[in-house]
């Protein structure tokens, strides 16, 4: 733990608030950056992932995905795994943003910007949120490719990522 | 006890539903339980018979196959997640 829980109320008042969206239609993450950073001059460091969908998977050519949802949970999961980070790192402002629906290559699923003071937090957070979001958030891919539609198996290695979390 | 059962994904797709009212038979209290109850329908539900991977979530909450039922809960099954 690098936080202590005194500091807790006072995040809630000068941070952010935690922000979560599930979406069908795409983002742009500089204009997220810009609306998390804009007026909080404390912030000193911006982490952001974005996961795209690729062009093959499993040794075969992917032409699209279809990304279902349990609408209600998949939000609740999101901001449960948001609200773990906050606990874990001193965070001024996290927000996931995660799409659903049909998307081809090259196409945006999923982000997550961190703002702190200090990149080592914002990079940690980062990271926890997009291993947890991996093993916990109730999303499921449908691929098309030539041999036809095919859900995706959960993979090992990612239990494996969220799982280091636990013993540090 | 009345409960509302959840299908998603590859599972929606075998048991060909998506959502179901269910009047729990006595002692099927928790979702273990129910897991095995479902399982007994034959051979369309066969993704819930033991040693088959699943998830479940109660009252959109990740449960635990002890997780006990109350009236009227939203109880979801689940292959494990593959977003992100």
């Amino acid at each position: 733990m690098t936080k202590s829980l005194f500091f807790r109320p006072l995040l809630a008042v000068d941070g952010g608030a935690v922000t979560v969206r599930v979406q069908q239609d795409n983002f742009d993450v500089g204009r997220e950056i810009a609306a998390i950073t804009r007026g909080n001059l404390a912030i000193g460091a911006v982490a952001s992932f974005v996961g795209t969908v690729r062009a093959s998977n499993d040794g075969s050519g992917v032409s699209a995905m279809t990304l279902e949802h349990y609408p209600g949970m998949t939000e609740r999961a999101l901001e449960a795994i948001v609200a773990q980070a906050r606990d874990r790192w001193d965070v001024f402002d996290a927000l996931v943003v995660h799409r659903y629906g049909r998307l081809e290559p090259g196409d945006q699923i999923v982000m997550v910007v961190v703002a702190s003071a200090h990149r080592g937090e914002a990079f940690a957070a980062c990271e926890f949120i997009m291993d947890f979001l991996k093993t916990e958030a109730p999303f499921w891919k449908k691929e098309e490719t030539p041999q036809g539609l095919r859900w995706v198996d959960a993979r090992e290695t990612d239990n494996c990522a969220a799982e280091r979390w636990k013993t540090t | 006890m009345v409960i509302r059962i959840l299908y998603f994904a590859s599972l929606r797709e075998s048991v060909g539903q998506e959502a179901e009212e269910l009047v729990l038979p006595e002692g099927i209290d928790t979702v273990g339980k129910l897991r095995s109850h479902i399982a007994a329908r034959g051979a369309q539900w066969d993704a819930f018979a033991v040693g088959k991977t699943l998830r479940a979530a109660v009252n959109q909450r990740m449960a635990p196959a002890d997780t006990a039922l109350g009236e009227g809960d939203e109880v979801a099954f689940f292959p494990p997640v593959t977003g992100g």
